[in-house]
Formats: C-alpha cells, sequence, structure tokens
C-alpha cells in the first residue's frame, strides 16, 4: 500500500472514566490497530488519557457549514430548552 | 551481600543499562527520519523509553559498585571496551526494515526478562524491572506490529525484513549466554539464568514470524563478546557521538 493511500483517522480520548471521548485531532494509520498504537504515540505522551477511540475520518457524517443558520439558529430564543432554572446540587460533578 | 554477587550485580546491571542506552541512541537517529511522522514520534517513544530504563539501571550499578560513579559518569565517561551491551543492539541502522527486526529481536527478550525480574529477591531490581516492563509490553507489541506488516506486505518489504532478520540472527545467541557471573546470580535468585528466557523468546520468535510469513533462520554460528566488552566496529562510532559534549565539556551543566 502506497503511503499515500493510507487514510484519516480521527482519534478521540477519554481523559478519565466518567467523562465522555473527546475530539483531539487526526492521524493517518493504514487500519484501526495502527491507528490506536500511533494515537497512544502522539496524543498520549502525557498520560492523557485511559482510553482511546479511532474512527475513520469517512464514516463521519459532517454537517456543512453553510446550513449553520437553518440548523442551529432557530434554538437562541428559546431559552426554555437550557436547563437553568434547576439548581444543581452540590454534589453533582461533570455537568 | 557477598563481594562475588557485588561483582555479579554491578556486572549484570551495567549489562541491562548499557545495552538499553546503546538501542536508544540507535533509535534516537532516526529522529526526523521515520518514514511517517507518526512513526517518527513512535520511534522516539521507544528511544526516551530505553534510555529512562539505562539511567534506572546504570544508577543502580553505581551504586552497587559503590565508588562514588553516578549514571552519566557511567554512561559518558567509559569507552567501548568497557560497554557490556549485547552486540545485537549495537548494530547501525540500514533501513526501517532493519530497525524493527532489531529491536524486534530485542524487545521478544527483553519482555521475557523484566517479567522474571519482577519477582527478583533484590528489591531495587524488581521495582526497576516492574517500572519497565510496562513499557516494554508496549515496545514488542509495537515492533511485532511492525514485522507483520512488512512481512506480509508487498514482495520488496518482505525480502528486506527477511534479509534484516537472516543479517541480525547470528546476533540473537548473546542474549542467552550464561557465565559464573550470571549463575551466582541465578543462585541467589536475583537474576533468571539467561537460558531460561530462550523458550519464551523461541515461542513468540515462531508465532510472530508464522504470521508475518518469514522463515527463522537456522541457528548456526553465533556472535559473542559484548558481554566482555569485545564489540563490533560500529560501538566506538555511536559512543563518539554520544559523548562528544560531556567529554569536550566536562561536568558542563545547563
Amino acid at each position: 500500500m502506497d503511503r499515500k493511500d493510507w487514510p484519516l483517522f480521527e482519534i478521540f480520548i477519554r481523559p478519565k472514566n466518567g467523562l465522555s471521548h473527546k475530539h483531539v485531532g487526526s492521524l493517518h494509520a493504514a487500519d484501526g490497530r495502527m491507528a490506536l498504537d500511533n494515537a497512544r504515540d502522539v496524543y498520549t505522551r502525557r498520560g492523557e488519557g485511559v482510553s482511546i477511540w479511532a474512527v475513520p475520518a469517512a464514516s463521519i457524517a459532517a454537517s456543512d457549514p453553510s446550513d449553520k443558520a437553518s440548523l442551529f439558529d432557530p434554538a437562541d430564543d428559546k431559552i426554555y430548552r437550557h436547563p437553568t432554572f434547576y439548581e444543581i446540587p452540590a454534589d453533582v460533578k461533570n455537568i | 551481600m557477598s563481594n562475588d554477587t557485588q561483582q555479579a550485580l554491578f556486572g549484570y546491571a551495567l549489562r541491562l543499562g548499557d545495552t538499553s542506552l546503546v538501542l536508544g541512541h540507535r533509535l534516537s537517529e532516526w529522529c526526523g527520519h521515520a518514514p511517517e511522522l507518526e512513526e517518527d514520534i513512535a520511534l522516539t517513544n521507544v528511544a526516551l523509553d530505553l534510555v529512562g530504563h539505562a539511567r534506572l539501571w546504570l544508577a543502580y550499578a553505581g551504586e552497587v559498585e559503590g565508588k562514588g560513579r553516578d549514571e552519566d559518569r557511567l554512561a559518558y565517561r567509559r569507552d567501548v571496551f568497557d560497554y557490556r551491551n549485547h552486540l545485537l543492539v549495537e548494530q547501525p541502522n540500514r533501513d526501517f526494515g532493519h530497525t524493527i527486526v532489531r529491536q524486534f529481536l530485542h524487545d521478544s527478550w527483553a519482555v521475557e526478562l523484566y517479567d522474571r525480574l519482577t519477582a527478583s529477591t533484590d528489591a531495587t531490581l524488581a521495582g526497576i524491572a516492574a517500572k519497565a516492563v510496562k513499557e516494554v509490553r508496549y515496545h514488542v507489541r509495537h515492533s511485532a506490529d511492525w514485522l507483520i506488516r512488512l512481512g506480509d506486505g508487498t514482495a520488496v518489504s518482505h525480502a528486506k525484513v527477511q534479509d534484516a532478520l537472516d543479517r541480525l540472527w547470528p546476533y540473537t545467541g548473546e542474549m542467552f549466554e550464561s557465565d559464573a557471573a550470571s549463575a551466582t546470580l541465578a543462585a541467589a535468585g536475583i537474576a533468571p539464568d539467561p537460558l531460561e528466557l530462550r523458550a519464551a523468546w523461541n515461542a513468540r520468535i515462531a508465532e510472530i514470524l508464522a504470521e508475518a510469513t518469514l522463515s527463522r533462520p537456522a541457528d548456526g554460528w553465533m556472535q559473542k563478546g559484548g558481554l566482555r566488552g569485545e564489540h563490533s566496529e560500529h560501538l566506538g562510532f555511536l559512543l563518539a557521538e554520544m559523548q562528544f559534549l560531556p567529554r569536550a565539556y566536562p561536568d558542563a551543566t545547563w
């Protein structure tokens, strides 16, 4: 396989148990296993995580930035959708 | 600790330290030259791990020796004949496949050794091994994965790694060489008899070579000498580069 054929993977890392995987960047790899190894070497050098997901970038369906207005603007005037009218108990973390 | 045991332990820590240091240096030569950016970082990560292990082994060697030599003094102020590394790890980089084969042959040995050293009766040795074995397990996964990809890859990659395997095979015997010192350490439960690692090493080599569609070279004549300070001509050049700064500017700090 020629190196330019290596597909792009998007890398997600879970920083610690209880938190969700967060997108940290992308890299090239021949397959999923190599993507995990590369992600370990490129993105977890300073002990950043407990779990890695590598997703082929081609498998991600992404919204078009030019659709931003029709997708997101209608939410602007619907403040009742935001859960800001509740008291959050002090013991609840990660909200 | 008897004088014999102390001498043997000093030599043993030196051997592990020198082997890690020289291999770490060889890998560091790839920095900026690896075939892929991601792999460049991977190889230098492994290099840094190995230099980290070397620091621990050499610091302990200096402590056991008891003559006030620290890790830097041992690394930078000894010449070729005082180095005790395996000849395998001083072999110069040729191509990426050759580096992977050298690494895999070494890692397959190191992971078995460190695994057993965690049960050493010497607490420091066991502690260093427990810290290092986690990294070494990743190293062997990395080098085995690449060996499989290259061996079971294209006709060119297959030919290159098979050639590297044939070239490097005569350097594998040294890892299992035993002498009076290793017998002393084995009797005291400090370190396993080097021969004890052979079966597990063979099993891993057989498994990965089969998956990589590579053939195992015959066990013929084996290179020897590294453990007595008799090295190939390559080590001198490596040390000249590695030791230049501390020798030109002794005790420099920054």
